[in-house]
């Protein structure tokens, strides 16, 4: 069946404000008390038994986080948050360290099941690797904690090192310490300081020198713990002359309350280490009329350490009621490159401020940007993007091209890029272009059997193909189901 | 019963008035030709029998197979075996022409209760179908109509009337910036599609189509109506005289 036919079957089976992950899981939680002192800071640290030095660099980053204030640039409107009313850490009770599936609350294997996860699903949770496909390890993230890390073993053939972020301050506190903040350094921003203090768990991947890690590794996260702040923090390093390709997806249950997310991803790309960082976000962006809905406020950012290193980041964006996000690339190395791919959709009363940082500072660094925002319903879409070349970055090329397509009359398409050449050798070019779905281009679809859900999925589906090619293959079918899914009720 | 009967049609688009009262009936396997000056509605029949938003019907009927056509979405007429062929068809950037015609032909297909086609056939249909109107595979790679020429969006207009096999073909004004080899291959595809159970619609500003698709009935429209029908000759007819005797006639 070909994907727009079946993605219309999918968007008609959903009920209740179109959304198919507002469900709940019960399952008993440990938590922190609610509110954010340092005490909160030290529960954190203790449940987690973490060392003394990142305890202080948290403490650190708490005492810093206080002089600070929410940034209030972007093109989006945000509810006061009042941070005293969140929970900082919540842990659930049956994770006192599953060693196999069979440990595993059933609970939990069920609300993937729900996730609607196909192949991965089957291979990552029955951790089996059925011959001839691409093999793909999860490291799922449930709330806070890591619950499932399949193929554990492949990986450790390979040298690599896959897993949360807490194991690896237990076995690994050399690389931690080297690279934790290297690249968002813990002053950084507001919501990455806050991250800093009170982050809960994420994922940690190391590959070692010239190892191509043989499998795609992928993290689903979830929020499910009433109103609990989320804050995973990530770290991935490839060694000199390593690949990686990661997969990031989320989603999470319905809730009335706006949730907090900010999380905080680094890249490091050593000499002529290649990283490919693909994200799939479908968080609950609210109900019809803008009530709740995730707040998706996240720091992301890869740097090109090395020489001939390359960092890859490729986003599907349909979820959250608010998103702030630009993940950047640091392009340090000579010959480094940094590529940002981006589908940002926003429907309903969706607010997106998305876009990327492409900052050269080495020889012959060279950026490649390809955005595409489409907004409907009364929602905003901002591309918010810089590119920069630092005075010693000779022969520095950027390619940036950002096309925003608005459905309906209502919503709102805006393009902010910021250009700065330092060095008169650099070669900055920018394409951008705003169009509409038509009412002709929808009759003619139609009057060609259509409905117009389809139409519209079509339409959007040929508008980002660009991007969508750049996704690893099943998280590409993926995408483009969710594309239409979260474009549902836009027409007609 | 008729294919498709048109009765006292009336409609308009914002506050004008186009079709007055308008009378139609082509019985299947019958070519009929609309023709009449600029202005004269033509183009807005097409539209309202498809369905198009912006066309208020403000009276009168029209049904196919004697089903209201009137109370049926854009994609349900399309269903029920109603195509136009647009005077000016639409581009769709980004999506490729296999990929359009493939999922207009499943989402028709499904709706008519038959089984999708399969990968393999359906690119046998297509690949035969495009053969006899001369459309090359290259042109179905491309991104639907853009960046064709004049001719070959009508070829693409006639390849997807064939592979949707209708049962009420309307083409407007598809002679309409073609040469006379490019309407040619046209005719011809339509020639093709004549048959005993499907019922054509022509309008046309100018005979010359009429020599390649040969019409059973030829109407002249003016200020919204049929306002008169006869043969073949009728056209002929037009061709020489021109069309100021109906500019007022109505």
């Amino acid at each position: 069946m070909p994907a727009v036919q079946e993605t219309v079957e999918r968007v008609k089976s959903i009920d209740v404000d179109q959304y198919k992950y507002g469900f709940e899981t019960k399952i008993e939680s440990d938590r922190a008390p609610k509110g954010l002192d340092e005490s909160t800071v030290r529960f954190i640290s203790a449940k987690k038994n973490e060392p003394e030095w990142l305890l202080e660099w948290r403490l650190e980053a708490f005492r810093r986080w206080k002089t600070m204030s929410e940034p209030d640039w972007a093109r989006v409107k945000i509810n006061p948050i009042d941070y005293q009313d969140l929970y900082y850490y919540s842990a659930p009770k049956t994770t006192a360290g599953p060693k196999s599936l069979a440990e595993v609350d059933p609970e939990l294997l069920k609300t993937y099941e729900k996730l609607g996860i196909p192949l991965r699903e089957q291979e990552m949770l029955a951790g089996v690797a059925v011959e001839g496909r691409s093999k793909v390890a999860v490291d799922a993230v449930f709330d806070s904690v890591s619950v499932v890390t399949t193929f554990q073993e492949e990986l450790k053939k390979a040298g690599v090192i896959f897993g949360s972020i807490s194991e690896a301050v237990k076995n690994h506190p050399e690389l931690v310490r080297k690279y934790l903040g290297s690249v968002v350094p813990v002053t950084d921003n507001f919501f990455a300081t806050l991250n800093s203090a009170v982050f809960s768990d994420g994922s940690f991947v190391y590959i070692p020198k010239g190892v191509r890690c043989p499998m795609e590794l992928s993290t689903y996260f979830r929020i499910n713990e009433r109103n609990t702040g989320q804050f995973e923090r990530t770290l991935i390093i490839a060694d000199e002359g390593a690949y990686v390709s990661y997969l990031e997806g989320c989603t999470a249950p319905q809730r009335d309350e706006n949730q907090l997310h900010a999380a905080v991803v680094e890249l490091v790309a050593l000499e002529g280490a290649e990283i490919k960082y693909s994200t799939v976000q479908n968080w609950y962006p609210g109900d019809s009329a803008g009530k709740g809905g995730i707040y998706n406020f996240v720091t992301k950012r890869g740097d090109c350490r090395g020489n001939n290193s390359k960092i890859s980041w490729t986003q599907v964006e349909t979820g959250s009621a608010i998103t702030w996000k630009y993940p950047s690339c640091i392009l340090r190395g000579d010959n480094s490159q940094g590529e940002f791919y981006s589908i940002a959709i926003s429907n309903g009363h969706q607010q997106v401020d998305s876009g990327t940082k492409m900052i050269h500072l080495g020889k012959n660094t060279s950026s490649r940007i390809i955005s595409k925002g489409i907004a409907a319903g009364v929602s905003q879409n901002t591309y918010r993007g810089q590119v920069s070349a630092h005075r010693k970055a000779s022969n520095a090329r950027n390619f940036t091209n950002c096309d925003s397509l608005l459905i309906g009359d209502k919503c709102g398409a805006h393009t902010t890029p910021y250009i700065e050449a330092k060095n008169s050798s650099a070669v900055f070019e920018h394409e951008a272009t705003t169009s509409k779905i038509s009412d002709e281009m929808l009759f003619y679809c139609r009057q060609r059997g259509l409905s117009a859900e389809e139409a519209v999925a079509l339409v959007v589906n040929g508008f980002v193909k660009d991007v969508l090619q750049h996704l690893p293959m099943e998280f590409a079918v993926e995408a483009q189901k969710l594309i239409a899914i979260s474009l549902e009720g836009s027409v007609g | 019963m008729a294919l498709l009967e048109v009765r006292n049609l009336q409609a308009r688009v914002e506050d004008k008035e186009i079709l007055r009262g308008l009378d139609l009936t082509v019985k299947a396997g019958e070519v009929h030709a609309i023709m009449g000056p600029n202005g004269s509605g033509k183009s807005t029949l097409s539209y309202v029998l498809a369905g198009k938003s912006d066309y208020e019907v403000t009276g009168g009927t029209a049904t196919l197979e004697g089903e209201d056509l009137l109370e049926l979405e854009p994609d349900e007429r399309a269903a029920k075996g109603l195509f136009l062929a647009f005077q000016y068809p639409i581009e769709i950037p980004g999506v490729a022409s296999m990929t359009f015609l493939r999922t207009a032909v499943n989402a028709v297909r499904k709706k008519r209760g038959d089984e999708e086609l399969s990968t393999p056939d359906f690119l046998r249909f297509v690949r035969e179908k495009a053969k006899e109107l001369n459309i090359h595979q290259d042109m179905l790679k491309r991104p639907v109509n853009v960046g064709f020429s004049g001719g070959e969006k009508k070829r693409n207009e006639i390849l997807q009337m064939s592979l949707l096999e209708p049962k009420m073909c309307v083409l407007d004004e598809t002679d309409s910036g073609l040469d006379i080899d490019a309407l040619k291959i046209v005719a011809d595809g339509v020639n093709r599609l004549r048959a005993k159970n499907r019922g054509f619609l022509v309008i046309t500003h100018y005979q010359r189509l009429l020599d390649h698709i040969v019409p059973d009935v030829v109407h002249v429209m003016a200020k919204g109506k049929i306002v008169r029908t006869g043969g073949p000759e009728l056209a002929h007819e037009l061709e020489a005289k021109g069309y100021a005797a109906y500019e007022n006639a109505a």
